[in-house]
């Protein structure tokens, strides 16, 4: 038998003793899968409005209606005095005050018009300029409505907005193929590390170390395990976004599958590296931590890299989850193609020697 | 020397972490054939010359052959030819008896069948558990287990490194046994322990301790080579005994060991007035008796003699 057969069948048999793994490997991508998609969403719903109807006419009460009637507002109150409402919202029952003048419709009518004024909580800024925005939007609509009653000739759409590779704009459809992302890093980039360290602790590296082994050949028996795993992570996790919520991939499933092979080729050379300079499974997982965190925050996987300030842009170009979201993004949601991708293979490839490099340079069989 | 004679042959080997002198100048040598025994307490710096003899660990300083090859240059031929067994039980625990041996077995390029005349005296004793993962296994058991997969290989040279700490009296004195066997087989055994009763067992050994071989030589020539005089006393209050002993100036040494304390005398050393002396100072049931020294002696008066010569 060959050496890396014995070795595989040694990683194989220890993975599915292993009472943990085998079940991590099936439920982690499923309750990821399940429960992320719905929670990690920017779309601010629910937002509450108090209006202060200070013109009690029959364009406030329209406004109120409209408020009332929406699916991203709702109406928490309408009160009598700007003071009121307030207190409301030091008391987080509002999120936003809208206050109607005095003399609003009459302005209206007369051309004389009377400002609107919208107050919003931002202590969560999302919530609090998206909140304005659509009350904004709502207060626009409806007076578009009522310049329409008045004068039917004026009204004429300004702009016409198209969201394309996402109609509905469903900040799932941007969501599931970031959740791949960190799916491949748990999977493939920390178990072969805390595997790796795990024999350095329990000593069993040692009775390796002194056989005639290749480092090489024994490291990779670990990897293809791992590997395997991570695509079957990815397959589970494909299966469910398309079971559950429909989504299936715009562009080529090869083109989806040989980019992930190549990051998890990345990460798990980035778990090496974690393994080898890290005595300990704590030391291994902290520094893990400390890059994972970086790559979560830094790669556009939840804010964009363009709204990014430009020496951060510039470190996001050492960062491999950069070159897979948008691989992922671009063949999933928009049906990209293996040459429209190909600097971010590139770029991958190029890390993917890099990592591996440095993984086998920091390996010691011998200290 | 004739390293065609050598087994393992240490020259000046040095090696510290960070402020700590783990060995300090060490050189010996073990013949072919032989089981040499590593003897000192623990920090004495036995695991970490292990290490470096199998190559897991570079020394600072120095040159070791290990069967006739160089531990730098031939790091990787010793690696096929010698057999080492770690302090700490290091096989797979979630493999079965069976399985780390066919592991171990092809990973040196050899099947347990081709080797198995060279185990099968311990391995029989295991083998009717060797479905058992070895995690499973009682403490005696891994330990055999861990010679097997040391052995399957049919290596020239042995390392065992504190093979006996935590097994029972009986095991040990089977383990013993079965090094025996080996040797007669022909294989060169270094082993290390923290007992001095086991040195006994040894063809040879070295007394060391904080990183220095204090002495090399058969266990039965270092006992004859004892120079001076031990006597075991006893009394009612050992303590006090203790102390009293210390501060008389016919005493060069003095130790707790058991049942007696050991003293060696020394020049003005006269029993019949030693007792009269600890009867005065309030001593009962006092008892002098001339002892023989065991290797423990031998041990604790290197000890002394090199502190003496450090001031």
């Amino acid at each position: 038998m060959s050496t890396l057969k014995v070795l595989l069948k040694k990683e194989v048999l220890q993975f599915k003793r292993n009472s943990f793994l085998p079940r991590l490997v099936v439920a982690f991508p499923i309750m990821i899968m399940l429960i992320i998609p719905w929670v990690t969403t920017m779309d601010v719903r629910h937002v509450n409005v108090s209006v202060v109807d200070n013109d009690h006419s029959q364009l406030s009460q329209r406004i109120i209606n409209k408020i009332d009637a929406s699916e991203y507002l709702s109406l928490h109150s309408v009160s009598r005095s700007f003071n009121l409402s307030f207190k409301a919202l030091e008391h987080g029952e509002v999120d936003a005050i809208l206050e109607i003048p005095q003399d609003f419709e009459k302005g209206f009518v007369t051309g004389n018009t009377k400002k609107l004024s919208i107050s919003a909580n931002s202590v969560n800024a999302t919530k609090g300029s998206l909140g304005s925005q659509y009350l904004a939007q709502t207060l626009a609509s409806t007076v578009k409505e009522m310049r329409a009653s008045l004068s039917p000739t004026s009204s004429n759409e300004l702009t016409v907005i198209q969201n394309r590779y996402n109609p509905t704009l469903e900040y799932r459809n941007f969501m599931i193929p970031a959740i791949l992302v960190i799916l491949i890093i748990i999977i493939t980039g920390f178990l072969p590390a805390l595997n790796l360290v795990g024999e350095k602790e329990a000593g069993t590296i040692e009775q390796i170390n002194v056989t005639p082994v290749s480092r090489f050949s024994f490291t990779l028996a670990k990897l293809i395990v791992y590997w395997v795993a991570g695509l079957i992570v990815i397959t589970i996790a494909l299966i469910v976004a398309w079971l559950v919520y429909g989504q299936t991939a715009v562009g080529s499933l090869l083109t989806i599958y040989s980019g992930a092979f190549l990051f998890i080729i990345v990460i798990s050379g980035f778990g090496l590296i974690a393994s080898n300079i890290s005595s300990t499974m704590q030391q291994a997982v902290f520094f893990m931590f400390f890059f994972v965190m970086v790559f979560m925050l830094m790669s556009g996987l939840l804010t964009p890299i363009e709204s990014m300030p430009q020496w951060a842009q510039y470190v996001t170009y050492i960062l491999p989850p950069r070159y897979f979201i948008s691989i992922m993004r671009s063949v999933f949601m928009k049906g990209a193609t293996f040459y429209d991708m190909r600097f971010n293979f590139l770029a991958l490839a190029i890390l993917a020697v890099v990592m591996n490099l440095g993984a086998a340079l920091t390996y010691r069989k011998r200290s | 020397m004739d390293s065609g004679t050598l087994a393992i042959e240490v020259n000046n080997i040095s090696k510290s972490y960070g402020n700590i002198k783990a060995l300090d100048r060490v050189s010996l040598n073990v013949k072919r054939g032989e089981i040499f025994g590593l003897i000192g307490p623990d920090g004495a710096g036995k695991s970490t010359l292990f290490k470096i003899l199998v190559t897991l660990l570079n020394a600072d300083e120095g040159t070791a052959k290990v069967d006739g090859l160089d531990i730098g240059k031939n790091y990787r031929d010793i690696r096929s030819r010698v057999g080492y067994m770690p302090g700490k039980f290091s096989l797979y625990p979630d493999l079965t008896i069976e399985e780390n041996m066919e592991f171990f077995a092809t990973l040196f390029g050899v099947t347990v069948e081709q080797n198995y005349e060279l185990v099968a005296p311990i391995y029989k004793q295991i083998e009717p558990f060797k479905k058992r993962r070895a995690g499973r296994l009682s403490g005696g058991m891994k330990q055999k287990l861990a010679l097997c997969c040391a052995l399957i290989h049919k290596p020239s040279v042995l390392f065992l490194d504190e093979p006996t700490t935590g097994v029972d009296a009986v095991s040990r004195s089977e383990f013993w046994d079965m090094l025996h066997n080996l040797r007669k087989q022909g294989l060169s055994i270094l082993v290390s322990t923290p007992y001095m009763d086991e040195a006994s067992r040894c063809d040879r050994i070295a007394l060391c301790n904080t990183g220095r071989v204090l002495d090399i030589d058969s266990p039965h020539n270092m006992v004859d080579k004892f120079n001076g005089n031990l006597y075991g006393i006893k009394a009612k209050d050992m303590f006090g005994l203790l102390n009293d002993l210390r501060t008389n100036a016919s005493i060069a040494n003095c130790y707790t060991a058991g049942e007696y304390h050991h003293a060696l005398a020394g020049s003005s050393f006269n029993a019949q007035e030693l007792k009269q002396n600890l009867e005065e100072k309030g001593h009962s049931n006092v008892e002098i008796k001339p002892i023989i020294p065991d290797i423990e002696d031998v041990f604790i008066k290197l000890l002394s003699n090199e502190q003496h010569q450090q001031q």
